[in-house]
């Protein structure tokens, strides 16, 4: 199916039930992306997942963004659906604002979520309520920033060894 | 059948200087116990990341490290000889290489192979750690990411060099005493 | 096919063993903690993060040319096919054009760099079982695949290969040699390969019905690749969205049934008989061409050029400062990996770096069902489980 007409069809099908919720529906290169609202996300995967023509059962991959110049909509959270059967690629992205970072969890639905969510939380921060048992992963567990966020150098601060000047940076 | 004799180009390590009779032979005790170690080390391949796949290569047919006597891995820390530290250590593996360093028995040497091992690598991040010579005293390093396997052959070669040439009594000088004390360790 | 998993009760003790960062038989750096009942495992916990090395925290300050060397260590078994990924990525975000000559060397490359990444995983998956000759025996032909990448590019396992808009430089007498010596003497040496542990009566002993895995529940934990096929799903990304013009060759994809060691291992030596296939086709059909798209905004001029033309130089100047523009928008790009679906999603804000660039990896999403799938196995079954599963450290933490 060609792309624009995916886009149509999934926002179609989304807006009849939820039309609040959704902020925007665009094309991005080759990919329908759809920007929600984090408070009924469960549903809408729910919805996305048992109705037919639709079927999005697989979940490619969940990863965080970062974005410190949008006031209250700092943080976000990107999910790639796949429908294998038709082979329909579609994006959705949520926004959360950095002082309340809580975003539902898709371990529910998804079990490949569960630890993806916990690589978002120990990059960026975000909680994801109703996680089995969300710390850290990939980095030590005593860490108490959140690397991935802007304002955090990629160099270890403390190292005294290395001379910024003549690094460059 | 034919019983054609092979020609054979292995080369079998030369004795130590010493004076030789009838029956007996007589050297100092260093160069034989040099000579011995040098020729049977049991590595542990300490390896994390790409170059443990460049260590595989060096220990396949091709490239055979098993001819310079490392044929046995030994993957327990208690009974190995050198410890070859193979590729990027974070942070969170620090303790985990310093315990295996520590439960190592003395004579024990350290191989530090490719970049990330010997400084940290392209990965100059908060969760790599700069150098393992940070946590443990290291012998010889081999730089390179990762080393092609004769560089590896070199690293080995050179730790021959060193273990040839220690003295038995290594543990009690001061210099390794001093040593041990800058990395805390007894 | 797993029994019903244990369950656990009150009244027994069990033992904890720890299958360490360090050890033998895990092939890389990762901790599982198991729970015990003499031979049997009830659960485990697995710990990662050992080799952590924020790539995607380094991506965000490195120019784009300059990730390529990151993807190299990713899966650093097929370094090659990370590459490739990422320089599409890239010019699907550019909008370029790839010349077919350019894309029919890219997809050898990618071939030969699967056939290098199953025979670390078979033949580890044989040495787990006890039998050390076949990788004895299969290294030597990858010692060649080494040699023909050497010829390439100048390296031999984190490769860097191809640039942004094509190849760096087309392949030399020495390389198509090399590669039609491979291509006539590997297949009888994998025979040997199938021939000592295929049917072999302890190996398929050690391998049926050990680690399997349902085909709903690993669709549920996000499998893809050879793991995925061996429980009967048939997706590939190279038939379900094809790039760099593999809709032009043809090959089978192996499917399994049970999804257990067995299976996986064989959808893996099949699929290298599917690349020396591919690569037999691509040399067939090799059309005469560019070996690079026609963009000298985001393609280094030859320096010869460089040296003596004004254009050129100025190009050169523009690329490696970053003066040239990138279009802002994001992209998901993914291909099939020696692992299954390896995935870049990048963001891009006209700067001269990603302004947020993350990777799909296929290890970290399906080792998640690692304790399910060893609820109730021996410990040696969990051994072979893992490595039948070829999770890569580099993939798996990034």
């Amino acid at each position: 199916m060609e792309k624009e007409a995916l886009l149509t069809l999934v926002h179609q099908q989304l807006s009849e039930k939820f039309k609040e919720e959704i902020i925007s529906a665009e094309m991005a290169k080759d990919f329908p992306v759809f920007t929600v609202k984090k408070e009924k996300i469960q549903e809408i995967f729910q919805f996305l997942y048992e109705t037919k023509d639709l079927e999005f059962t697989f979940l490619t991959d969940l990863c965080g963004v970062h974005y410190p110049n949008n006031k209250s909509r700092e943080l976000g959270v990107v999910y790639h659906l796949h429908n294998m059967q038709k082979n329909y690629r579609i994006r959705i992205k949520t926004f959360t604002s950095i002082s309340d970072t809580s975003v539902p969890t898709m371990t529910k639905l998804f079990s490949s979520a569960n630890w993806m969510e916990r690589e978002t939380y120990d990059f960026y921060g975000i909680d994801f309520k109703g996680h089995p048992d969300l710390r850290r992963i990939l980095n030590v567990d005593d860490m108490v920033i959140f690397p991935l966020r802007k304002e955090y150098p990629l160099e270890d601060p403390t190292r005294e060894d290395k001379n910024d000047a003549m690094f460059g940076r | 059948m034919s019983t054609a004799t092979v020609k054979s180009n292995i080369e079998i390590t030369k004795a130590p200087p010493g004076i030789e009779g009838p029956g007996f032979f007589a050297t100092s005790i260093d160069k034989v116990v040099g000579m011995a170690r040098k020729n049977s080390i049991w590595p542990l391949p300490f390896a994390t990341s790409c170059c443990g796949i460049e260590f595989m290569a060096t220990m396949g047919a091709h490239y055979d490290l098993g001819r310079f006597g490392a044929e046995r891995l030994s993957f327990s820390p208690r009974q190995a000889d050198l410890l070859m530290v193979m590729g990027t250590i974070a942070k969170k593996m620090g303790p985990v290489l310093r315990q295996v360093y520590e439960q190592m028995a003395e004579p024990r040497w350290v191989l530090s192979m490719g970049a990330c091992a010997s400084s940290g690598g392209i990965f100059d991040t908060y969760s790599v750690l700069q150098g393992i010579d940070r946590i443990i005293p290291v012998d010889v390093y081999i730089p390179g990411c990762p080393p092609r396997p004769e560089q590896v052959l070199d690293g080995i070669l050179k730790i021959q060099e060193l273990i040839q040439n220690e003295s038995i009594r290594r543990r009690d000088t001061d210099e390794y005493k001093a040593l041990l004390a800058k990395y805390n360790m007894e | 096919m797993n029994k019903t998993a244990p369950i656990i009760t009150e009244e027994k003790e069990y033992s904890t063993l720890n299958l360490g960062p360090t050890h033998p038989a895990t092939h890389g750096i990762f901790q599982n903690v198991l729970k015990m009942d003499g031979e049997i495992i009830m659960d485990a916990e697995p710990t990662i993060g050992y080799i952590h090395r924020a790539f995607e925290k380094i991506a965000e300050h490195r120019p784009f040319y300059q990730v390529t060397t990151l993807t190299d260590r990713l899966n650093y078994c097929s370094s090659p096919i990370n590459n490739m990924g990422w320089h599409m990525t890239v010019e699907k975000l550019l909008g370029v054009e790839i010349p077919k000559r350019a894309e029919y060397m890219r997809v050898i490359i990618m071939e030969l760099s699967r056939i290098a990444d199953h025979i670390v995983c078979d033949t580890v998956i044989a040495v787990d079982t006890g039998a050390m000759t076949g990788f004895l025996y299969l290294f030597q032909w990858r010692e060649l695949i080494y040699e023909i990448f050497e010829e390439i590019c100048g390296a031999r396992l984190t490769t860097n290969i191809g640039r942004i808009g094509g190849m760096e430089r087309d392949f030399s007498k020495k390389a198509w040699d090399k590669i039609n010596i491979f291509l006539k003497d590997f297949p009888a040496k994998l025979k040997e390969f199938e021939v000592l542990v295929m049917r072999n009566r302890i190996f398929m002993d050690r391998t049926i019905g050990v680690g399997g895995i349902s085909a709903e529940r690993a669709l549920n934990y996000g499998f893809t690749g050879p793991n995925l096929r061996a429980t009967g799903v048939d997706y590939d990304v190279r038939v379900m969205n094809p790039y760099c013009s593999y809709e032009d060759f043809e090959f089978t994809i192996p499917l399994g049934t049970q999804g257990d060691t067995y299976d996986r291992f064989m959808v893996r030596l099949e699929e290298m008989w599917q690349s020396i296939s591919i690569i037999k086709q691509a040399l067939k059909k090799m059309p005469e061409g560019s070996f690079h798209a026609d963009v000298p905004d985001f393609y280094l001029p030859p320096k010869e050029l460089v040296y003596n033309q004004m254009e050129a130089l100025i190009y050169h100047f523009k690329i490696v400062m970053g003066e040239t523009e990138i279009p802002v928008g994001e992209v998901y790009h993914c291909v099939e990996g020696g692992n299954g679906e390896l995935g870049f999603y990048l963001v891009s804000d006209g700067g001269r770096t990603p302004y947020r660039l993350h990777f799909r990896r296929p290890c970290f999403i399906y080792y998640q069902a690692y304790p399910e799938m060893i609820k109730g196995q021996f410990l040696s079954d969990a051994i072979l489980t893992m490595s039948s599963m070829n999770v890569i450290a580099g993939e798996l933490d990034a």
